[in-house]
């Protein structure tokens, strides 16, 4: 037993000794930090004053040989805070959820072959994040909303005057009332599906915007019509809006309020009852209008099998092959957005839908220019700097 | 009037415009704004699902007092919500509550709650057996529009039986070149298209956005006009 005391107090001190020997003889290795330039922190920008970048270089014609470790510290902190290792002499680091009351300054030191810091430091100032007040990087973006709301401004003051816009025909929208007057003469329901989605889903609310003129008519011939709901916000908004076409109508009687219904929030579960409804119900008119995701193809094929008449409209382009394919006419995309004023021709959303195109159309002329000038480029070998200098601004207004 | 339709308007116009706003000032009392109208959204989306369940209630009571054909399930229907509904809020969520260990010891922390083994294995297969009929669905919905009576219905035709050959190990074996073709056509003719449908749609989406905030679009709150 003394022997193992022995041992213990005299070998372990000796051993530690040895260890604490070998650290301070790597540590007095000295780093030369003149081989790192340009270490400094900058304001992110553009943010909530929560990140600082921080970035240094390499000086020219030096190699990494050791490994950098960036730390960070604060003014009334003595503690220091590991952010990265890196191997190269240059790098970067972006400080994310930072106190925009503190200051903070980043020392970098270097680390020999143990991962023990070497003797020698570099330092940045102290530097607090500073708060913006707006994206400068979405400017763009908002001049490009100020011209589309300008275009739509002037197009409504247009047809307000009494100018006629030509609107091209639309054939899913046209053929709503002959679906909804089939149904009147074979004294069968119509389906009206405002889609799977919420209400922010815009459209959703297209599709409420169309349920208003479809609910009208319907009331106006005296058939049922039938609104199943997978959102409750939904499920009121389309309440209301059915019942006040019905008043509009001037057949508030006609109104049933268990006719629009929650069935569930479950996506298949609703494509199940829609498909029941079908199969049961047997509406001679189907109107699938909203956002659909992989149930619109059950929903469809179920009425194809029933023979009813079928529109569907969505703006989720994997499902418009199934539309395509099941119905009888489908709303293509931006066709969902044009439907209220294509079917109102109300001069105000005339003029809206006009700017939509306007818009489309300079999409269009950028796009084609932005081929043209790349076909010159290419020709021209890739390095006339006029054209490189029209495509990046061009890819600068897309990439915005 | 006012409350029906100028102060709906005027609500919308408020948030639509501070929307925008707040997408773009990343000031920190613009985060929190945004933050607590997500809030709200939640705390009035939970509220509406009192008025779904009156719906549902509603619905199914009628059917069942006026013994309209099937009426039967209306009843299993309002039976199962309100079941459902009961061993939720007595028997817990994820794990079973401590007033069903206390009642029935045979459950412990670690065991499923009854309102999860209802989701997992009553309302996963059911939901899995409708995805499923998806294949179905395709095979029928493919069958109708591949026949080639039209010269568009022939590039249908053309074009499917090249995707399809090209995406099964037999398209490589008949031509090596399959998979080439079908990545060419998924990633140049089939995705122009689809940028062109969905500049559309963003323009729209933008055009409708703000026609409710400017308060020219009135339809979503009922009647025409």
């Amino acid at each position: 037993m003394k022997t193992k005391i022995f041992l213990f107090l005299f070998i372990l001190p000796l051993l530690a000794f040895a260890q604490d020997n070998q650290t301070t003889a790597d540590s007095t290795h000295l780093f030369d930090f003149s081989s790192v330039k340009d270490f400094k922190v900058t304001d992110v920008g553009s943010d909530d004053g929560t990140a600082l970048f921080v970035k240094w270089n390499a000086a020219e014609g030096r190699d990494a040989a050791n490994l950098l470790r960036l730390y960070r510290e604060t003014m009334d902190d003595s503690a220091r805070v590991i952010l990265a290792d890196s191997q190269t002499l240059s790098g970067e680091f972006l400080d994310e959820n930072l106190d925009r009351a503190i200051s903070y300054r980043y020392v970098l030191v270097a680390l020999d072959s143990l991962g023990n810091e070497t003797v020698g430091r570099m330092e940045t100032e102290y530097v607090s994040p500073k708060v913006n007040f707006f994206k400068k990087d979405k400017l763009l973006l908002l001049i490009m909303i100020f011209i589309y709301a300008g275009i739509i401004i002037v197009l409504v003051e247009t047809v307000k005057k009494g100018k006629v816009l030509f609107v091209r025909k639309i054939s899913g929208l046209d053929t709503l009332d002959e679906a909804v007057g089939r149904a009147t003469e074979i004294g069968r329901p119509v389906l009206y599906v405002p889609g799977s989605s919420t209400m922010s889903d815009i459209a959703t609310i297209a599709s409420l915007n169309i349920l208003g003129p479809v609910a009208k008519k319907i009331a106006e011939y005296d058939t049922r019509l039938i609104v199943p709901n997978r959102d409750p916000i939904v499920m009121t908004v389309a309440k209301e809006v059915v019942k006040e076409s019905y008043s509009e109508a001037g057949r508030p009687d006609a109104y049933n309020d268990n006719d629009v219904f929650f069935l569930t929030d479950s996506q298949f579960g609703y494509a199940a009852a829609i498909s029941g409804i079908m199969t049961r119900e047997k509406p001679a008119t189907n109107l699938l209008l909203g956002m659909f995701w992989a149930e619109s193809l059950i929903m469809a094929e179920a009425g194809n099998t029933t023979g009813a008449i079928q529109i569907a409209g969505t703006d989720a382009v994997t499902q418009l092959p199934f539309f395509i394919t099941s119905c009888d006419y489908t709303i293509i995309g931006e066709e969902l957005y044009a439907a209220s004023a294509y079917l109102s021709r109300e001069p105000l959303l005339m003029g809206t839908l006009k700017a939509q195109d306007y818009f489309k159309g300079l999409i269009i002329v950028l796009i084609v220019l932005y081929f043209i000038f790349l076909i010159i480029s290419s020709i021209a070998g890739g390095d006339v700097a006029i054209l490189n200098k029209i495509l990046e601004m061009i890819r600068f207004i897309f990439n915005s | 009037m006012f409350t029906r339709r100028t102060l709906p308007l005027l609500i919308a116009g408020f948030f639509g415009i501070t929307t925008i706003i707040q997408f773009f000032v990343p000031h920190p009392v613009s985060k929190s704004y945004y933050n607590l109208v997500l809030d709200w959204m939640i705390i009035v989306t939970a509220f509406t699902y009192l008025m779904a369940v009156q719906s549902t209630v509603e619905l199914h009571t009628t059917k069942i007092k006026r013994k309209v054909e099937g009426w039967q399930y209306s009843l299993i229907v309002l039976i199962s919500l309100g079941l459902t509904a009961f061993i939720g809020v007595f028997g817990g969520a994820f794990v079973p509550s401590t007033f069903l260990m206390k009642l029935i010891p045979a459950f412990k922390p670690t065991s499923t709650s009854p309102l999860m083994y209802t989701y997992l294995y009553m309302q996963v297969p059911m939901q899995s057996t409708i995805f499923s009929l998806l294949a179905f669905y395709m095979a029928s919905a493919a069958f109708r529009s591949f026949r080639a009576r039209s010269f568009d219905a022939t590039m249908l035709l053309v074009t499917a039986a090249i995707v399809t050959l090209g995406r099964v190990p037999l398209g490589e074996f008949i031509y090596k070149g399959f998979p080439e073709v079908v990545e060419w056509i998924l990633k140049y003719p089939n995705m122009a298209a689809q940028r062109g449908i969905l500049i559309g749609v963003q323009l729209g989406i933008i055009a409708t956005s703000l026609k409710i905030i400017l308060g020219i679009e009135r339809k979503y709150l009922g009647g025409g006009k």
